[in-house]
């Protein structure tokens, strides 16, 4: 069972208690009346693919119920670190214990 | 025993009275005044539930930590309006919602040796007592259906189900009890 750390709960709980939530980060363009079509169209529907790791939102839907971030490797799916919502994307080099137990050495 | 579950030795299910339940959303700020209001402090740690008296007679409180600014209060069925006045003017001054879900759930009690180990049949927290140890609350899942589950003593759980959902999850136990007894 893949565990992912909520960092509300401050536990690992199983993954099928979170819902993805799309890509973190994404900033609204503003204000609407001087927003033009194409950076509109690119804030509701542009994403970057990459390989490799992505900062996400997830939600502790079946839990706490709060969305936060986390960054996930999408080729080992594995969860390197997640924050707080409004938290900047952490440093790649992280603190050990503050990995997910996938990630930790 | 709960319609539809057959006691065993091991574990005994039991539908709870009816009982007057409200959701909490408020800041911490708010907690000193509301827990003096309720008559129970209400537990300041996430996933963390507290109680006095028993459940369904008169003055009994639960307070159960389910959200970082989430409470759910749990009285017995007569109390429940004196409870929201009392807690709606002690709120006053903090932004707030109160709000009043009694039926929109069926309490159970879960208990016995195999308690915990039923539970896990369709639940995937991990319900040893070193990583759920009693007082602890939280909301999670049995299969496909969300549930509270509240872990009292170590076998004894208190258990909130959506009232439309109890059918499925009352079946979806007893199947699993028929390898738990
Ligand atoms: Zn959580």
């Amino acid at each position: 069972m893949l565990l992912i750390r909520c960092p509300y709960c401050g536990m690992d709980r199983p993954e099928i208690e979170f819902r993805h939530a799309g890509a973190a980060h994404i900033t609204r363009p503003g204000p609407p009346d001087r927003v033009t079509d194409e950076e509109w169209a690119a804030f509701l529907y542009l994403r970057d693919n990459p390989k490799g790791r992505v900062a996400e939102r997830w939600r502790h839907i079946h839990g706490c119920g709060r969305f936060f971030n986390a960054v996930r490797d999408t080729v080992t799916d594995v969860f390197v670190v997640t924050y707080k919502a409004g938290e900047p994307r952490p440093p790649e080099s992280l603190a050990p214990e503050a990995l997910t137990p996938e990630a930790r050495p | 025993m709960a319609d539809g579950f057959t006691d065993t030795p091991r574990f005994r299910l039991v539908e709870a009275p009816p009982l007057a339940r409200f959701v909490l959303r408020a800041p911490d700020a708010a907690l000193k005044v509301t827990g003096k209001a309720y008559g129970l402090a209400l537990p300041e740690a996430l996933n963390r539930g507290a109680s006095h008296g028993e459940r369904g007679k008169p003055g009994a409180r639960v307070a159960l930590h389910l959200g970082p600014d989430e409470w759910w209060l749990i009285v017995p069925e007569a109390e429940g309006p004196d409870v929201a006045a009392a807690l709606e003017k002690a709120l006053a001054a903090h932004p707030h919602s109160l709000v009043d879900v009694s039926h929109r759930q069926v309490g159970y009690v879960l208990e016995g040796e195999g308690a915990a180990g039923l539970l896990n049949a369709g639940c995937p927290l991990d319900l040893s007592e070193t990583a759920f140890p009693p007082g602890m609350a939280t909301r999670s899942l049995f299969h496909r259906v969300g549930l509270m589950i509240w872990r009292m003593t170590p076998g004894l759980f208190r258990l909130e189900i959506d009232r439309t959902l109890a059918p499925y999850f009352v079946a979806a136990l007893a199947e699993a009890a028929k390898d738990h007894s």
